[in-house]
């Protein structure tokens, strides 16, 4: 899989995310509070709400639907009603890019 | 504008044919209606604070322990009457706030706290705290959908003797009682597995057992202050624990019946079944600002003290505030009565001239979907 230019660094405040639409899917970019990026798949894997509506706060990202939480450094659900881990994807910052590879 | 299915009665069941009606029609986990709000203003109107929610949260403990020690001291006395009245508020109906808000994980900013106010506010109002947090769920995913949402107050036909009764919360404590010990013995309901994940299916059966033992042991403190010979002084075990759900539920179910009565059903617009409504300061902070309840259910992350905040944000965008809790009783009652004689009738309110108008699109094609 080769990696995807996707946005600017500056694009994403620290602690926030944008959506990020690429070959049909959707994702979220998270800028963490560590300063990294991250990105996870942008549907909550409750209802398939967009994750792009919500609140990034310390390593979780809550859906703005129903409060579910993931940890989006590993996707993993930490409050109902999600059940089922987010798919995470590798990110590297180079040149003041945020490059991703997804499928 | 006619928004409603013309029937009289409705099956709110969440397995019968209106379920299956609302899932194919695309009324079930739909995309809503949202205001614009700019994402840094959203960002901030979401941003969780531990402050707010423990300073209410030592008041309403505090107020608890005073009232009820009032209550204990002036016993044998008329004095004791207000303490045990506002006792009976802050349990049986304060618990309502704490419980929903806690349960979306909005109040505090620790999670745990959030849990710990959860767990105390699902015991006080009767319900179970796994099965009430999925049916919550549900209650915003599928808002007044008939045959989806478990959480529908005003059900057609309205028997407004039933809804007199919630006033002193006898029917309904019977029913949260009666559903702790089926759930306590191991069995959800269909209803319930439509809505609950199996895997939180043993959560729930623990919970209706813990919830069941504390009211069991209740039972036998005033048994056994009976067999002692306390008299009438038997019965504070039941005033201090469980009986407030009955005797200070009042001001629960009088905020909470205005939240969507006299408004639409089956629609996808928060504006044309929700309500917002001016309180008194007590009583907000009683009802920890789900008055703003149109903006609570556009933009379920914001916490409870951020709300007021929201509604200056978007109000532009909404009907008018009812003005009052009397203002707003006479405004549904009215509409409930026409929905009593007229099926399919409710109540559509106008819109300012900033607001987007109603988006009748969302729902109204509803019928050639369904064809």
């Amino acid at each position: 899989m080769p990696w995807i230019d996707a946005c600017a660094a500056d694009d994403i405040e620290e602690e926030d995310l944008i959506r990020w639409d690429h070959g049909g899917k959707t994702y979220v970019i998270v800028h963490g509070v560590d300063g990294n990026f991250y990105c996870t798949a942008g549907l909550c894997t409750h209802e398939e709400v967009h994750l792009e509506d919500g609140l990034v706060m310390d390593y979780e990202v809550e859906c703005p639907k129903h409060n579910a939480l993931f940890d989006y450094r590993t996707g993993v659900a930490k409050r109902e009603p999600a059940c089922v881990n987010l798919q995470t994807f590798e990110v590297k910052r180079e040149a003041g890019r945020i490059q991703v590879m997804v499928p | 504008m006619n928004t409603q299915v013309s029937i009289t009665h409705r099956d709110y069941s969440l397995t019968g044919p209106e379920s299956k009606r609302a899932v194919t029609t695309g009324l079930a986990a739909a995309e809503w209606y949202h205001t614009d709000v700019p994402r840094k203003v959203m960002k901030d109107l979401m941003k969780r604070r531990d402050g707010p929610p423990m300073r209410d949260t030592a008041l309403w403990v505090a107020l608890h322990i005073l009232f009820a020690a009032g209550g204990i001291y002036f016993w044998g006395s008329w004095i004791a009457v207000p303490f045990w009245l506002a006792y009976g508020v802050l349990y049986g109906s304060a618990c309502d706030s704490r419980w929903h808000e806690c349960g979306h994980g909005t109040a505090f900013r620790t999670r745990w706290m959030n849990d710990v106010v959860y767990h105390i506010a699902s015991f006080q109002v009767v319900r179970n705290p796994v099965n009430w947090r999925w049916s919550h769920v549900r209650h915003h995913t599928d808002t007044i959908i008939v045959g989806r949402d478990p959480e529908i107050a005003w059900m057609h036909p309205i028997k407004l003797g039933a809804k007199a009764l919630a006033y002193v919360g006898i029917l309904d404590v019977w029913g949260g009682v009666k559903t702790l010990i089926r759930n306590a013995a191991g069995q959800l309901s269909e209803d319930e597995k439509s809505y609950i994940p199996e895997t939180a299916w043993p959560r729930a059966i623990f919970w209706a057992r813990v919830h069941v033992a504390i009211y069991a042991a209740t039972l036998l403190a005033t048994l056994a202050l009976l067999a002692g010979g306390a008299g009438w002084a038997a019965a504070i075990p039941f005033l201090l624990i469980g009986g407030p759900r009955i005797y200070g539920c009042w001001h629960m179910i009088m905020t909470g019946l205005l939240q969507h009565g006299g408004l639409a059903e089956d629609v996808l617009d928060h504006r044309l079944n929700s309500r917002t409504l001016y309180l008194n300061p007590i009583s907000r902070w009683i009802y920890w600002n789900m008055n703003y309840h149109v903006e609570h259910h556009m933009f379920p992350m914001v916490p409870y003290y951020a709300l007021p905040k929201l509604h200056e944000t978007i109000k532009h965008d909404l009907p008018a505030p009812n003005t009052s809790i009397w203002d707003a009783y006479r405004e549904m009652f009215a509409a409930v009565m026409r929905q009593r004689q007229e099926p399919g009738y409710a109540l559509v309110k106008d819109l300012p001239p900033t607001a987007k108008p109603y988006q009748p699109h969302l729902h109204a094609s509803v019928p050639e979907r369904d064809a």
